[in-house]
């Protein structure tokens, strides 16, 4: 075939809010051939998801494209009528969504909504409909497809409902696959289930692919090229290899050191190369045992969530708890900052049993003070109704005893500058942050009472990476400076590596394995711990560079 | 068969679980009789000027002399024989009552019901499709004002338009002309009865008897059921598997009526047990308007003439049907939803 | 203080139809207070010979069975419906909130089988239950604002408990518990404020709602007596003579009662509008 199958020229997108019309795309070109894989890459607000969806037109009814043209096979569809859209998609340009959970109808069976999908193109009767239904459904491998085929999306887990969306994307064979994050919040070995079976089909059949994603690592595992965006704009678009090696563009220059490989470093991620390379961390042997939680059980209802897990932390020493949802470690940390009681086993703090404290009055113990917690969202972490200055001041009116206004004003300024705040912000509400500017105040909050133990309970999965990575700077900063000890919960294992000296491995509430961090990430000895590493996607593009 | 089975076994669960509530209700109505004014005994007495020992002796023969609880014993006892006490206005057994006027408030609330329906889904559903059109404004305009006129003001101006200026409906006093003959009793619901007899005549002078007063209830609760379709299929249609559903290409139709009407029925549903139960209530007004003879005006007339025993009856009475009704919608809940009988 | 104020007015142009029916709701509770002041006839005095005239320009409503101008009745009826329905919602929305958040916030046994009873209790025919509960208490004024505030209880409990149920386990509450606050401090000073804006709308939607509640009883003579102005009774008296004609005696205070019950509900609309323009129905 001569020609793209797909060229956008010039698209700009806007959307009318309350504010006026908003520019989200401004002017971006993109070719693919056919067969073609692409990888559209950005941070939130990038308009890398609005560009697919003005390609197929799911765009919600705010939107309307001014400008620019969208060619499909030749034939140009930015405004085509209604009808010769819903002949195009599903036949020739289909697409996987993200959170599949949602995308699927929860009240019809998977098999009919497969089905359905073939249906919406070709006129078949319904035992044929049936058979190609289950052919697909294996295709994505669903095992026991023809049992599965009954079933409600309620009774798949989220990998096994992308499959089916997978399934149904590709029932009519089209020309052109566009994947909108098809693998955000799954686990990082279903996500390689997932992208490999996207790989392998599109491959298979033909087919185009445009993956859109946050993830510099999938883009260069998955695609030939790459096409990195900014607010709306394209800021480079080159072969996968060549990006990773030689970025041209700053943005792309920033993006690249801020995605955590496994040789990176703190420093290297907000792209400082300190002139003498800062020794790693390391814990004084004679430190003593600060936190020590022996065969803790946890049950909700009649499952249990944590097993038996016993660890110990040294003062100032810094523990990484990994795995992935279900494992338990998000379960283990509250119970470790004593805002969830454990069903079974003791906990020690400073040789002390503060498990023995009830959880009700625990807030009026002088160890709440020593143990504080950073949350996952930072947005979902401040009190809508308070402004950050507040935030920050009540634990220390609270925990650290100051009462007089002062005394906490000037408290509540030295710890906001630590963490990288100016003091004119502290005067503002959370909605007037950003996410960065929020995560900061999260963990001001938490160290301004100086507490010996710092839980983090995935304090960065919901930062675009260069804010992570500023952010992880700044705590491993924190650290060094104020002798914290961490308990460093995430699902990101290169990020573990570098914020931890010692890490231990969680599935199905066990510890899996445990281990100093840089000989446990060299020499996994447990077998999941070998498939966790092994599916984190390779950031050098090898895949892409040999294929 | 095993989704046979499931119903079963979510019917049994439910009754189980209603058994509180009706518990709670009977101690209700219990409670209602000791703390309402007037001493009972001086009711069964043969007159205003029974001796004191006259009384007591009553008293005794009704158990009034026992410990509460006691007292209460004996009351669920004679619930479980079906014995609601004797009215003191009809004279007769308050069961008997309530057995012959309950057809005519249930054939006015169901009738009202399907109105109200046949009107709210295919309104709520094009309004929904159409969002921010005129239709759907004016949807919303006729809603908002539906709900704010009281039913009994809507009952009255209907009659004065249909009744006095029109002269289009009957005198609205009752179910049936009072000089026409009286009506078969087969299932007491007159537009079935006089069907089933073949006498049209009979069902016409029934059904403009009935009109009225089911609009005027209809009326009532067209907003709630409305608002309800429209919103709840607003939602599903912004729902991400509504996108996958035309990202695949189906037809407008199919993404309409196979995905999103069977999803958005759920919370109407809902609404409609709700809605139900405003009715059961309304229809004391509504009855009074048009001197209906249903078992909420017998209530009202025994509430404001003191006689105690039909109005625990007509509340037992009700929580019994809203117990029914609300099994009946969770079974519908368990047949539309499969997510509910996965649990 | 000001501030807010702006954005009040600001939000307020951008909502025509909430605007109005702000300036309604200011207007019913002027004519509540002032109503002595400004009928133009004494509301229950009665003028035989002038009995049931149509509107006019000296009856700009017309007069009842008894001569009594329906204008003036209907402007002092205002003071008592609004009290009674504000009294009832103020009452079931303090003890309402204060219960639903507390079980919201406690979780466990209690919280499950309150949150069962309520549910319970919301589909259940409330106005009867009102009607018993009037006829138990006695038929006195204070009875029907008990009867109404308890029927409203439920609908309070259930909401001020979802909505704590859903910010129970925010991080921002976890992190209260983290600084050290006590649970008393993080229901008042942290949940409550939160989930305020919601309950306004709550309020103003049941304020219609415990209007047309107090006028029914009153229409079926519970409640209020005759003479009292008082929208109920009066549509219950003009109720006799609407197979003759005349229209009027039921008609204005129909209308009165709808244009409270719209105010208010035009006003709990548009406050969610403004909260969460997602939830517009």
């Amino acid at each position: 075939m001569s020609g793209p199958l797909l060229d956008i020229q010039n698209l700009h997108v806007a959307f009318s809010t309350r504010a006026g019309m908003v520019e989200a795309v401004r002017g971006i070109d993109l070719q693919l051939a056919p067969g073609g894989t692409l990888a559209v890459v950005g941070e939130s607000g990038s308009g890398k998801s609005v560009t697919a969806y003005a390609v197929t037109q799911l765009l919600d009814r705010a939107a309307r494209i001014p400008k620019g043209r969208i060619l499909f096979r030749g034939e140009d569809i930015t405004r085509a009528d209604p009808a010769r859209m819903k002949a195009l998609r599903g036949a020739a340009i289909s697409m996987v969504f993200q959170s599949p959970r949602t995308a699927l109808n929860p009240i019809r069976s998977i098999g009919l909504q497969v089905m359905d999908a073939i249906a919406a193109h070709e006129n078949l009767p319904k035992a044929v409909l049936r058979a190609r239904a289950l052919e697909l459904l294996e295709a994505v491998r669903i095992r026991d497809a023809d049992k599965r085929f009954d079933a409600y999306p309620a009774e798949l887990s989220g990998g096994m409902c992308q499959r089916v969306m997978i399934a149904m994307a590709i029932a009519c064979n089209p020309s052109l696959l566009i994947a909108d994050e098809p693998t955000t919040g799954l686990d990082v070995t279903t996500q390689k289930t997932v992208m490999d079976l996207i790989a392998g089909l599109t491959a298979e059949r033909g087919m185009a692919l445009i993956l859109i994603t946050h993830d510099l690592g999938l883009a260069a595992s998955y695609c030939r090229d790459v096409m990195v965006m900014q607010q709306g704009r394209v800021v480079e678009a080159a072969p996968a290899v060549d990006i990773f090696r030689h970025p041209s563009h700053p943005y792309t220059r920033r993006l690249v050191a801020a995605s955590p490989t496994p040789t990176s470093t703190v420093d290297e991620l907000v792209g400082e190369t300190p002139s003498v390379a800062r020794a790693p961390f390391a814990v004084p042997r004679e430190a003593r045992v600060l936190l020590d939680a022996s065969s803790i059980v946890k049950r909700f209802d009649s499952t249990l969530a944590v097993e038996d897990v016993s660890l110990t932390l040294k003062a100032g020493e810094s523990l990484g708890l990994v795995g992935e949802s279900g494992s338990g470690k998000s379960t283990l940390s509250r119970i470790v900052c004593r805002l969830a009681d454990a069903d079974g086993g003791r906990l020690l703090f400073d040789g002390v049993d503060i498990g023995a404290i009830p959880l009700r009055t625990f807030h009026e113990s002088p160890w709440r003070r020593e143990i504080q917690i950073v949350f996952q969202d930072p947005h979902e972490s401040l009190n809508p109704r308070f402004t950050a200055f507040e935030c920050i001041a009540r634990p220390v009116r609270r925990l650290a005893k100051l009462t007089d206004g002062a005394q906490v004003k000037r408290r509540v300024e030295e710890v906001a500058e630590r963490c990288g705040l100016s003091p004119d912000l502290l005067s503002r509400f959370p909605h007037q942050l950003s996410g960065g500017q929020k995560a900061r105040i999260g963990i001001a909050r938490a160290v301004a009472v100086e507490p010996r133990l710092l839980v983090l309970d995935e304090p960065t999965a919901a930062l675009d990476v260069s804010v992570q990575a500023v952010v992880l700077k700044l705590l491993d900063d924190l650290r060094r400076d104020e002798g914290l000890a961490f308990l460093f919960v995430s699902h990101d294992l290169n990020v573990v590596r570098m914020m931890c000296e010692r890490t231990i491995v969680m599935r199905h509430g066990r510890i899996v394995e445990e281990g100093e961090s840089h000989a446990l990430f060299r020499n996994p000895q447990a077998a999941y711990t070998r498939e966790l590493l092994g599916a984190i996607p390779h950031f050098e593009p090898v895949q892409a560079a040999t294929a | 068969m095993s989704a046979l089975l499931n119903i079963g076994r979510r019917v049994g669960k439910h009754l189980l679980a209603s058994l509180p509530a009706l518990f709670g209700v009977v101690l209700f109505t219990f409670l209602l009789m000791r703390v309402l004014p007037g001493d009972p005994a001086a009711f069964f007495a043969s007159g205003p000027n029974a001796g004191q020992a006259e009384m007591a002796q009553i008293r005794e023969t009704m158990g009034l002399d026992r410990p509460i609880p006691e007292q209460f014993v004996r009351y669920v006892g004679d619930l479980a024989r079906g014995n609601l006490g004797q009215s003191m206005t009809t004279g007769q057994p308050v069961i008997a009552d309530l057995a012959e006027r309950m057809p005519a408030s249930l054939e006015l609330t169901l009738f009202a019901l399907v109105l109200a329906l046949a009107l709210a889904l295919p309104l709520g559903i094009l309004a929904a499709l159409r969002p921010n059109s005129l239709l759907d404004h004016g949807v919303r305009f006729v809603c908002t004002l539906g709900v704010c006129v009281p039913t009994f003001v809507t009952g009255l101006l209907l009659i004065y338009v249909f009744y006095y200026l029109l002269g289009l409906a009957p005198d609205p006093t009752g179910r049936v002309d009072i000089f026409a003959a009286p009506p078969p009793g087969i299932t007491g619901f007159l537009l079935i009865d006089f069907l089933l007899v073949g006498d049209l005549a009979g069902w016409k002078a029934a059904f403009g008897q009935l009109i009225l007063p089911a609009c005027t209830m209809a009326l009532f609760v067209l907003a709630p059921l409305a608002r309800m379709t429209r919103a709840s299929l607003l939602s599903v249609l912004g729902s991400d598997f509504i996108r996958t559903a035309r990202s695949v290409g189906m037809s407008d139709w199919r993404v309409v009526v196979v995905y999103a009407l069977r999803n958005a029925l759920l919370p109407v549903l809902t609404i409609i047990g709700i809605v139900f139960s405003t009715m059961l209530g309304a229809n004391v007004l509504v009855e009074k308007v048009f001197s209906w003879p249903g078992i909420g005006s017998y209530a009202l007339d025994a509430l404001l003439a003191s006689d105690y025993a039909p109005v625990q009856g007509f509340v037992l009475l009700i929580a019994v049907i809203f117990v029914m009704v609300n099994l009946i919608i969770d079974v519908l809940y368990g047949i539309v939803d499969p997510r509910i009988s996965l649990q | 203080m000001s501030a807010t104020l702006r954005h009040a007015g600001w939000v307020l142009r951008g909502n025509p139809v909430t605007a109005c029916a702000a300036a309604g709701a200011v207007v019913l509770v002027a004519i509540a207070v002032l109503a002595p002041w400004i009928t133009p006839y004494d509301p229950i005095a009665s003028n035989v010979p002038a009995a049931l005239q149509p509107p006019s320009a000296t009856h700009w409503a017309g007069t009842d069975q008894l001569g009594r101008d329906i204008f003036s009745r209907l402007i002092g009826a205002t003071r008592l419906d609004l009290g009674i329905a504000v009294s009832a919602v103020l009452l079931s929305f303090a003890a309402g909130a204060t219960i639903g958040a507390l079980c919201g916030y406690a979780g466990g046994r209690v919280d499950r089988s309150v949150g069962r009873l309520v549910d319970v209790l919301m589909a259940f025919p409330l106005f009867v239950l009102a009607m018993a509960l009037v006829a138990a208490l006695g038929n006195r004024v204070e009875n029907i604002v008990i009867a109404t505030a308890l029927i409203n209880l439920p609908f309070y409990i259930r909401f001020a408990r979802a909505e704590v149920n859903v910010r129970r386990h925010a991080g921002w509450v976890e992190a209260a518990r983290a600084g050290g606050e006590s649970h008393a401090t993080i229901v008042l000073a942290y949940l409550l404020p939160n989930i305020l804006p919601a309950m306004a709308v709550q309020i103003s939607l049941n304020l219609g709602w415990a209007i047309l509640n107090a006028a029914g009883l009153s229409f079926l003579g519970l409640g209020v007596q005759a003479p009292t102005p008082e929208w109920g009774i009066m549509v219950a008296e003009g109720a006799r003579f609407i197979g003759n004609g005349q229209w009027w005696l039921v008609a204005f205070p129909g209308l009165a009662l709808m244009l409270a019950v719209l105010c208010f509900n035009l006003l709990g609309d548009g406050l969610r509008d403004i909260l969460d323009p997602r939830m517009r129905t």
